[in-house]
């Protein structure tokens, strides 16, 4: 009861109705599970109240997909946090992405003197198998040479963003739209192009998340994920492969990232080293808003795009409003900070409710 | 003075008068008045979880018992904290070294009580002269800057002894100070006893070592179930009477055995060896299991027991022998691999090893069958939660729900939700560490009852027990461990509790081996 008094703040004002009486505390428990979808409506009511242009079809568009490469990164993030562990090198891989596509649509390939080029569909490929591979990487050596995913993935954070500088000495790959003669436009179709009135990105995102919640809540490698992070010991006990699992949820993490990198470039239609510096922040903050712990074993991925939501229409609502970027830190901040203090309110308020209705 | 006792006043410094503690819903002491005499070695034995342990944090004052009261030199007393019962000259050495190894002999005896100097600074110079003295009257000609993981693990317990000698101490409580010793380290401690007793200090000894506690103790008091059942003088007690207190003279009908006759060998282990930090904690070990055969293996904690299931199920590397299972060997020795060729394991300890405790019944129980349950590689919610349900049913685990919180189960309802997913593996034998350890009387005859019926049906059955009753009772076949080997073997026929003990704690037997 006490916990659901002072963990309701954050599901604020427009509650206070069923807040008054708590005479269940299941209401605290619901809104609370619910908090980050509530706090996502709460952003859109008074965003559009401070600025007419907020609730526009144009500019909810706008924000979904500025939303989307951010929920991609952080839905690879949350199949690492789900193990209990973290990627720190998910912006780097981004860039690194960036510049493998950006290479190979701008200067092709060097091949035996000549240079090959690739279609569209292949650097794509390319891209996200790079992106696979520094994830490979990442988990092997985490696994088999017991780095801690901290240490070893801040290590691929500079390994990574150095390599995307070596492969232009620092440089950009202007112009990404490709010739008919070497076989390799219509790049921009990722990250410019539409369908039905919604950015590509968009589609890309959804398709993404559709298949991380079946991935998560449906599969074998889904339960198992949950279960390495829950105990891992337990997990080896019960005749589970922890050591491919850990690897494999690196891999898609790089993946993931990668993805994201070839959405950022695709719109820019450039290629620079610096894309997606320091996006590993803003992926975790939104794993952990939408409520994955970060010890292991807890979280959805529905949570973790919602959290996106949440980042992305509460930056965006704070351009328009005309609040200075240092501002908006500060409140992005906050924000971050708030959510783990009550998703720490829900953990208490849950094991109070179980054990009340342990004893009756 | 009111304790119902007609020892001469002046010879009894502490009274704990009719103590009960309860955890929860589990009484781990019922009622027990214990007498400690003064200047004496007072040992206290008992099997695991008859309530020693619970008695010594109570006198040493980090836990509070439910009811009683405990008088010292005849007032009575209150031991709010360990700090409180330090200030009345109660000193306390566990069984696990508390030390810091990365600092000196002298930094870890004053540890949070540094003498000082002007300014604040530490007095190194007293400390060093002080830690010198104390391990002076010990025995020990060490110097006080050695660093403790410099020593060897007996002047580490001696160092701890003197940390508890820096105060005015005039009651030592000694939880099992002798499990990591060598004999020859375990006589020097015994001769630091002697000498305290001659200081008029009083020692309350925990001990599982029977041919160890009679050479120093004046006086043992047995412990059952959380009940003081005898205490007596040394020299009028055998080995034969201190046990058959121990276990209770009433044969233990809580106990099925499942009486079949065993089929073709299972398990088969061959010389199997793995290494350790001093000496190896399996060392040669040799036996077989076969199809409807319980075996259980008794021993002392530290045995090497839980190690050889380790070994067994593959999550601990070993460096000689072979493991046959059905007459195959199983060479590549991953917990994977073991569990294909017919092996499960259902650890010791629940919490760390078992369960995976932010998830549900459901999802604890079908964990190591997910493959098995997809279909095209997606998993129904049907499937699992029918094969969680016959589990649930077959094992009779009390829930409210397959989606209940594993954490919300008692201790043999957890115990049998990692049994019933152990199962679900369909392995031919079953390797079960210490099955009914931290539950109650009722689902400790269950999973008995349960251990005879997988015999009955063909599985084989090798479990781990720190209980003689128990070990007795259920087991077909018993093998003894002490020190890393099998020092006995004993068919459920022939077997008696002083061979059991004996063969415990054959030191000395071992010790020529080597």
């Amino acid at each position: 009861m006490k916990v659901g008094n002072t963990a309701a703040p954050e599901a604020t004002s427009s509650t206070a109705g069923a807040r008054r009486r708590l005479t269940a505390g299941e209401v605290a428990l619901w809104l609370l599970r619910g908090r980050t979808l509530i706090v996502l409506v709460l952003l859109i009511i008074v965003f559009s109240l401070l600025s007419v242009d907020y609730l526009t079809q144009s500019n909810l568009i706008s924000m979904t997909k500025h939303v989307s490469v951010n929920a991609i990164l952080a839905i690879g993030v949350t199949f690492v946090i789900l193990t209990g562990g973290i990627d720190l090198s998910v912006g780097a891989i981004a860039g690194l992405s960036s510049m493998v596509a950006g290479m190979l649509l701008y200067n092709g390939l060097p091949f035996l003197g000549g240079v090959v080029w690739f279609s569209v569909i292949f650097v794509v490929l390319i891209a996200l198998g790079v992106g696979a591979g520094v994830g490979a990487v990442n988990g092997i050596v985490i696994t088999k040479f017991g780095v801690a995913p901290f240490i070893a993935t801040l290590g691929m954070l500079y390994v990574a963003r150095g390599f995307a500088q070596i492969m232009s000495n620092g440089g950009t790959f202007p112009d990404l739209a490709g010739t008919p003669a070497r076989g390799n436009e219509g790049f921009h179709v990722l990250g410019v192009d539409s369908w039905l009135g919604i950015p590509a990105a968009v589609w890309i995102m959804v398709v993404v998340a559709g298949l991380a919640i079946v991935v998560t809540t449906r599969t074998p490698f889904g339960r198992r994920v949950f279960a390495v992070g829950g105990n891992e010991r337990a997990a080896v006990l019960s005749g589970i492969p922890t050591n491919r699992i850990l690897i494999s949820v690196y891999v898609i993490s790089g993946a993931l990232a990668a993805l994201a990198g070839l959405l950022l470039t695709s719109e820019l239609a450039a290629a620079y080293p610096d894309t997606a510096t320091t996006y590993e922040l803003n992926a975790i903050a939104a794993a952990v808003l939408g409520g994955t712990a970060l010890a292991g074993g807890r979280g959805t991925i529905i949570g973790t795009v919602m959290g996106a939501f949440v980042i992305g229409f509460l930056s965006d609502g704070l351009v328009l409003i005309g609040v200075s970027t240092f501002w908006q830190s500060v409140v992005k901040g906050a924000v971050i900070i708030l959510a783990v203090v009550t998703e720490q309110a829900q953990q208490r308020l849950q094991k109070t409710l179980a054990s009340r209705a342990q004893a009756v | 003075m009111t304790a119902a006792t007609s020892i001469p006043i002046d010879d009894v410094i502490l009274v704990a008068e009719e103590i009960t503690k309860n955890y929860g819903g589990v009484r781990a002491l019922k009622d027990v008045t214990f007498t400690a005499r003064r200047g004496k070695v007072n040992v206290l034995v008992g099997e695991n979880g008859a309530g020693k342990s619970t008695l010594m944090k109570i006198l040493s004052g980090s836990e509070q018992p439910t009811s009683g009261r405990i008088m010292l030199e005849g007032t009575h007393v209150s031991l709010s904290s360990p700090r409180a019962a330090q200030s009345l000259g109660i000193g306390i050495i566990h069984q696990e070294l508390s030390l810091f190894p990365n600092l000196s002999i002298a930094e870890n005896m004053f540890a949070g009580r540094e003498p000082r100097k002007a300014g604040g600074f530490v007095d190194f110079a007293t400390e060093k002269r002080l830690a010198s003295e104390v391990m002076q009257r010990l025995g020990q000609n060490v110097k006080p800057t050695t660093l403790v993981s410099d020593l060897p693990i007996g002047q580490q317990q001696l160092v701890e002894i003197g940390k508890v000698l820096l105060e005015d101490v005039k009651i030592l409580i000694m939880d099992e100070p002798t499990s990591a010793l060598s004999n020859h380290e375990v006589d020097t401690l015994f001769s630091v006893m002697d000498d305290l007793r001659k200081q008029d200090v009083t020692i309350i000894y925990i001990s599982h070592k029977l041919d160890e506690f009679r050479r120093i103790g004046d006086y043992v008091t047995v412990f059952r179930d959380g009940r003081l059942v005898a205490t007596e003088s040394m020299t009028k007690t055998d080995t034969s009477w201190i046990v058959r207190q121990m276990v209770g003279r009433d044969p233990n009908s809580l106990y099925t055995r499942a009486e079949g006759t065993p089929g073709k060998v299972i398990l088969d282990v061959r010389n199997l060896t793995a290494p350790g930090a001093v000496r190896p904690v399996v060392r040669d070990v040799s036996f077989q299991v076969r199809a409807g055969e319980v075996v259980g293996i008794y021993g002392l904690m530290g045995a090497g027991r839980t190690e050889l299931m380790e070994c067994l199920i593959g999550s601990r590397a070993t460096i000689g022998g072979d493991v046959l299972i059905g007459g195959v060997p199983e060479k590549k020795a991953t917990v994977r691999s073991r569990m294909r060729a017919g092996l499960a394991l259902v650890p010791e300890d629940r919490q760390r090893d078992g369960l995976v405790q932010s998830q549900s019944v459901k999802d604890n129980i079908v964990l190591s069958i997910l493959g098995k349950l997809s279909r095209g590689g997606l998993l129904g919610t049907k499937a699992p939660s029918k094969v969680a349900a016959e589990q649930v049913k077959g094992l009779e685990i009390k829930i409210s729900g397959l989606a209940a919180e594993v954490t919300s189960l008692s201790g043999g309802n957890q115990q049998k939700v990692v049994l019933g997913r152990a199962l679900l593996t369909r392995p031919k034998l079953l390797l079960l560490d210490e099955p009914t350890r931290g539950v109650d009387v009722g689902a400790k005859s269950q999973i008995a009852s349960i251990m005879a019926d997988l015999a009955r049906s063909g599985y084989g059955v090798l479990f781990i027990s720190s209980e003689l009753a128990e070990v007795m009772a259920m087991a077909d076949r018993v093998l003894v461990m002490a020190k890393g080997q099998i020092t006995a073997e004993f068919a459920a026929s022939e077997v008696t509790e002083e061979a059991l003990v004996a063969a415990s704690a054959s030191d000395t037997i071992l010790e020529e081996l080597a």
